[in-house]
């Protein structure tokens, strides 16, 4: 198996998670130290200068966020930890969080600090029952050491929505509402959890940054790619020999974590496509492996990195039956609030099905397009925007396969 | 403020900050078109059909919700918007029950508009009614889920605007839907049947219970003498169910009107609403002398009367004794007024025309038999009159004027102001201050009462005793002034509340209304005619002399009591 760069998961492995004393001896909670020595601009200008992005999906500069909540004038401010993780297939945050949870609770202080909250949450996917267990248990260590000071962290089980992984729908959900999205701007720095300015950041993001604070932003910034440096941890599943996870650094290519990181495609079958982000990710050809997995590249083939879930298929998966599934994954997960959506997924599942069965048409194929089109445009929030791209993308890159179904 | 400019399809516009793009566009005279925005609520964004293109943005961007930037570029109605707009409608048609031709709001409904404007002809997606039970489980309102697009408006106007809280949202995805709160029915729920539902609707989905049917059956009966009464709001809007403007059909067409579509007797609901000043006026008097409960509270809006018995059923003591000029009218014409035109009273059906839902079930009350009969046998609303007077084909510029029917047609300015906020408080201090000082009210016009503002308040001395008055419209605002009251920190004496926003000029029942400048219209059309009336006050109506000299003999005497006044009940409801 090829070498791995292990910045989040450095201490995967390493420490007992429940002993606070492992984690301090592995150089743990320096970062915070170090983090409230500097004044909080600077601070934040080094997160900046990391070009530190997302790693929730949206890949957003994760200091410029900070400024903003920074800058925010308010009696109270927030620092969320969304821990949702809903994607199927995604378990990269809950790698973090089982292993080395210090590492997420350091990373959230060195926020609160910078932003300057006092209170912090942590909204925890609600089939990780265990994590909350291990997460409390951390955060009382903490505390209990003075490390946390005055900034208080509660822990929060989601209820099952996939959609409450979108940072407006969490917050609603934290203030006890129905996980619906809110429509934005306003943005949770400015107007967030109860109205105040809030950061909402993944849990992969915040394990990033008290390596970032230690080592400094120039040594991250030279991670990888340059306009998404660091590394970025995998989840490989499906059709392939190392269904594991792999940290790499960013400018690793879609084809070495198939074949060198992965193991290829195994029974020597052949690889037919990959879907990455999860879900709403796109399905990606054998032409496009030498992408590097970086954000804009990602982007620039018409994909997204989403969570970093990688699904492998081979050339005996029938692709338009997968996708009818991931069509009625949406058409179940929609919140129902916006109207493209909650129809749009509904129609989208329901003509998809049609073609499958084999009584669709080139109209219907029309139709799809013309729905995927608007709804990756129209929807309120990402659920509804990215439902559509596994249609578009496989009818771009796979349409024989369609072609094959229609009656 | 400071201002940003921006550019429209083209067209350069400054607009004050905090703006939206919807607002910048309707400066320069472009329309986008919405579903979920409501002017007077909150903004939604989830219906999608108002996006834009934003230069520089792949994503289309709402304009309900999008604030507008500095130098921001805005397209319309770009290729790629109307490809979205289309199909967002098309997707919404595709569960909508086709059923235009039959439905209340046929021709008046924000949904049939846009397709009508966007030639929406036929749609790629198969037509799936989602097949949900309508709810008919009150007297007063009807849901139909099926034709629910989910915008939310509705939630918004019972939750922040009347602080009811009886809708909410079910399920989730195409499963969405909007339920009662609390129950299966919406009877089961805390509504009150203020209507205002009904006019937050863009479409049909929530309506009035429509008894046209019933009124049709009681003119063709033979054996039925069908007298009807007006409430004071509702000339003023019935002018819009015709195609003119607010207050522009004279009284007397619409009398006429009324005889033309089968009533045999016409009169009027004025009134007993100046009969309910002498009455409660008389009786905040004598709470005032004798140490009774006060604050009193006015006791005419039955929405409000729900509210309180749901919401407040500790302070009912302080509701006013009095009936709603609704009932005190039925009341008095199966007695009084039977009596004085020599008919039987077995053989009146009486029937009322309000600008209100609430009066529907009002009427229904087990209680409101006081006449040894039911005292109103129909409630129609000023909608429901619109489509009678449609149906009878009649041109009202050129049918010629009818007046009233004796013994209970006459009114003063005062019964015509109950329409709005304010009215039935200026109106009693118009008397209460003659009665008590024996002097001339030098000016008749209480304007700190008057207007759109949720709150207003207002002192008055009494010869040496100043008395404190409160009005509050909408019953987000009469909760403030409930909480007070209950938290014993009311400095008031006598409180006004209306159920709906504006008054009953915004009644549930009135011609569908859109926002509360259309409210402002009606208010302004209602003080004109209080203005051209010729008597202002109530205790100066001369019918109401005849009624207390011949029948009722004393304000608060024992016939009153028998037949103009009730009680309350809390309602009891199980979850609150
Ligand atoms: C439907 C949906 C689900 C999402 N689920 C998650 C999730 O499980 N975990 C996560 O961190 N971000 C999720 N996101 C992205 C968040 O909205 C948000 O962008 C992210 O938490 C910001 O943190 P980051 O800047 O550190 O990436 C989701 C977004 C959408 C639209
Ligand atoms: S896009 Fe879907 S999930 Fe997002 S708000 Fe709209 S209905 Fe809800
Ligand atoms: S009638 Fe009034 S109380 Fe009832 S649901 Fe409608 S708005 Fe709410
Ligand atoms: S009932 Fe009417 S107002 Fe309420 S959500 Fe449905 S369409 Fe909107
Ligand atoms: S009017 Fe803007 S989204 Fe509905």
């Amino acid at each position: 198996m090829a070498e791995e760069m292990r910045i989040v998961l450095r201490n995967y492995g390493k420490i007992d998670p429940l002993k606070i004393d492992d984690y301090i001896a592995q150089g743990g909670y320096k970062a915070l130290e170090k983090a409230r020595s500097m004044d909080r601009e600077t601070l934040i200008e080094e997160v900046k200068k990391s070009k530190l992005r997302g790693r929730g999906g949206a890949g957003f500069n994760c200091g410029q966020k900070w400024s903003f909540a920074y800058q925010a004038q308010a009696d109270q401010k927030y620092v969320v930890c969304n821990a949702d993780e809903g994607e199927p297939g995604t378990y990269k945050d809950r790698l973090i969080m089982e292993n080395d949870p210090h590492t997420l609770i350091e990373g959230m202080a060195i926020c609160a600090y910078a932003i300057g909250a006092t209170k912090g949450y942590i909204y925890c996917r609600g089939e990780y029952p265990h994590l909350v267990g291990i997460l409390n248990t951390a955060i009382s260590q903490a505390k209990e050491k003075g490390f946390l000071k005055d900034f208080d962290i509660e822990v929060r089980s989601g209820a099952g929505a996939y959609v409450c992984g979108e940072e407006t729908a969490l917050i609603e959900s934290i203030e006890g509402k129905r996980g619906e999205p809110r429509f934005k701007p306003p943005y949770p720095p400015s107007e967030g959890l109860w109205g105040k300015p809030t950061i909402v950041n993944n849990v992969e993001t915040f394990a990033n940054i008290p390596v970032i604070v230690e080592k400094g932003a120039d040594w991250y910034a030279s991670i990888g790619v340059p306009s998404y440096p660091g590394t970025k941890v995998f989840t490989l599943t499906g059709d392939i020999n190392n269904k594991t996870f792999f940290e790499v650094p960013t400018n690793t290519t879609i084809r070495e974590l198939i074949y060198k990181y992965g193991g290829g495609i195994p029974g020597g079958k052949k690889f037919k496509a990959v879907q990455i982000g999860g879900t709403s990710g796109a399905f990606i050809p054998e032409e496009l492996l030498d992408t590097p997995v970086a954000f804009d590249n990602m982007a620039a083939i018409g994909a997204t990195l989403g969570s970093g879930a990688v699904f492998v298929l081979d050339e005996t998966r029938d692709i338009v039956d997968v996708v009818t599934r991931i069509a009625k994954f949406f058409e179940h997960e929609s919140c129902g609030k916006c109207a493209p959506c909650r129809e749009g997924t509904a129609r989208m599942y329901e003509i998809m099905s049609k073609i499958n069965s084999g009584k669709g048409t080139t109209k219907d194929i029309e139709t799809i397009s013309r729905l995927g089109r608007v709804m990756s445009c129209s929807c309120l929030c990402g659920l509804g925007q990215a439902a559509p791209a596994p249609v578009l993308t496989t009818i771009q890159h796979f349409k024989a396969d369609y072609h094959a179904k229609l009656v | 403020m400071g201002m940003v400019n921006l550019t429209i399809d083209g067209i350069k516009v400054s607009v004050p900050k905090g703006s939206t793009i919807l607002q910048a566009a309707k400066e320069v005279g472009i329309k986008i078109p919405t579903l979920c925005y409501h002017p007077d609520q909150s903004v939604k964004a989830n219906c999608r059909v108002c996006v834009c293109e934003v230069e520089g943005n792949r994503l289309l961007q709402a304009a309900c919700s999008m604030p507008v930037t500095e130098g921001m570029v805005v397209k319309t109605r770009s290729p790629k918007v109307i490809e979205a707009r289309k199909t967002i409608l098309e997707l919404i048609l595709s569960n909508h029950p086709q059923e235009c031709l039959t439905c209340a709001r046929n021709q008046n409904c924000e949904l049939q508009e846009l397709a009508e404007e966007y030639s929406i002809r036929e749609y790629a997606f198969e037509h799936k009614v989602r097949g949900l039970a309508k709810d008919t489980s009150t007297p007063s309102i009807v849901r139909d889920p099926d034709k629910c697009i989910l915008c939310r408006r509705c939630i918004d106007a019972c939750s922040v605007t009347q602080s009811v809280y009886a809708l909410g949202i079910e399920n989730r995805g195409h499963h969405a839907m909007v339920v009662p709160s609390m129950g299966k029915d919406l009877i089961d729920s805390p509504c009150v049947m203020c209507g205002q539902c009904i006019h937050a609707c863009p479409v049909g989905a929530i309506t009035e219970r429509e008894q046209i049917d019933e009124f049709l059956a009681a003119v063709a009966d033979p054996d039925k003498i069908v007298v009807t009464q007006i409430a004071p709001a509702v000339r003023l809007a019935i002018a819009e169910e015709v195609g003119m403007k607010p207050g522009e059909m004279p009284m007397d067409v619409f009398v006429a009107g009324l005889r033309q579509i089968g009533f045999d007797y016409v009169l009027h609901t004025n009134f007993t609403a100046d009969l309910t000043i002498i009455e409660e006026g008389n009786e905040l008097l004598k709470r005032l002398k004798e140490g009774g409960v006060l604050p009193m509270f006015t006791s005419c809006s039955p929405g409000w009367i729900n509210f309180c018995e749901t919401y407040y059923p500790d302070l009912l003591d302080h509701l006013s004794t009095c009936k709603s000029p609704q009932q005190m009218f039925g009341a008095l014409v199966k007695t009084y007024w039977a009596e004085k035109m020599g008919i039987d009273p077995a053989k009146i059906y009486s029937v009322s025309i309000m600008p209100c839902t609430a009066k529907k079930y009002e009427a229904s009350r087990p209680e409101m038999q006081d006449s040894g009969y039911r005292d109103v046998d129909l409630v129609l609303t000023t909608r429901e009159i619109g489509r009678l007077f449609r149906m009878s084909g009649i041109d009202f510029t050129k049918l010629e004027g009818s007046s009233f029917d004796s013994w209970m047609g006459k009114y003063t300015g005062a019964a015509v102001i109950f329409g709005a906020t304010g009215g039935v408080m200026e109106a009693a201090l118009r008397t209460v201050y003659e009665v008590v000082t024996g002097q001339e009210l030098k000016d008749v016009n209480f304007t700190a009462v008057r207007g759109m503002e949720g709150i207003k308040e207002a002192e008055v001395d009494l010869n040496g005793t100043v008395v404190k008055v409160a009005v509050a419209h909408g019953l987000s605002n009469a909760r403030k002034l409930m909480d007070q009251v209950r938290a014993g920190e009311s400095p008031y004496h006598f409180i006004e509340i209306m159920a709906c926003p504006g008054g009953c000029i915004g009644g549930g029942g009135q011609p569908i209304t859109k926002s509360n400048a259309q409210r402002q219209v009606r208010i302004d059309a209602i003080y004109v005619e209080d203005e051209n009336c010729e008597i202002r006050k109530s205790h100066e109506n001369p019918e109401v002399k005849i009624l207390y000299d011949e029948f009722l003999h004393e304000p608060l005497g024992h016939k009153s009591h028998e037949l103009l006044h009730t009680h309350y009940h809390p309602k009891n409801k199980k979850y609150l």
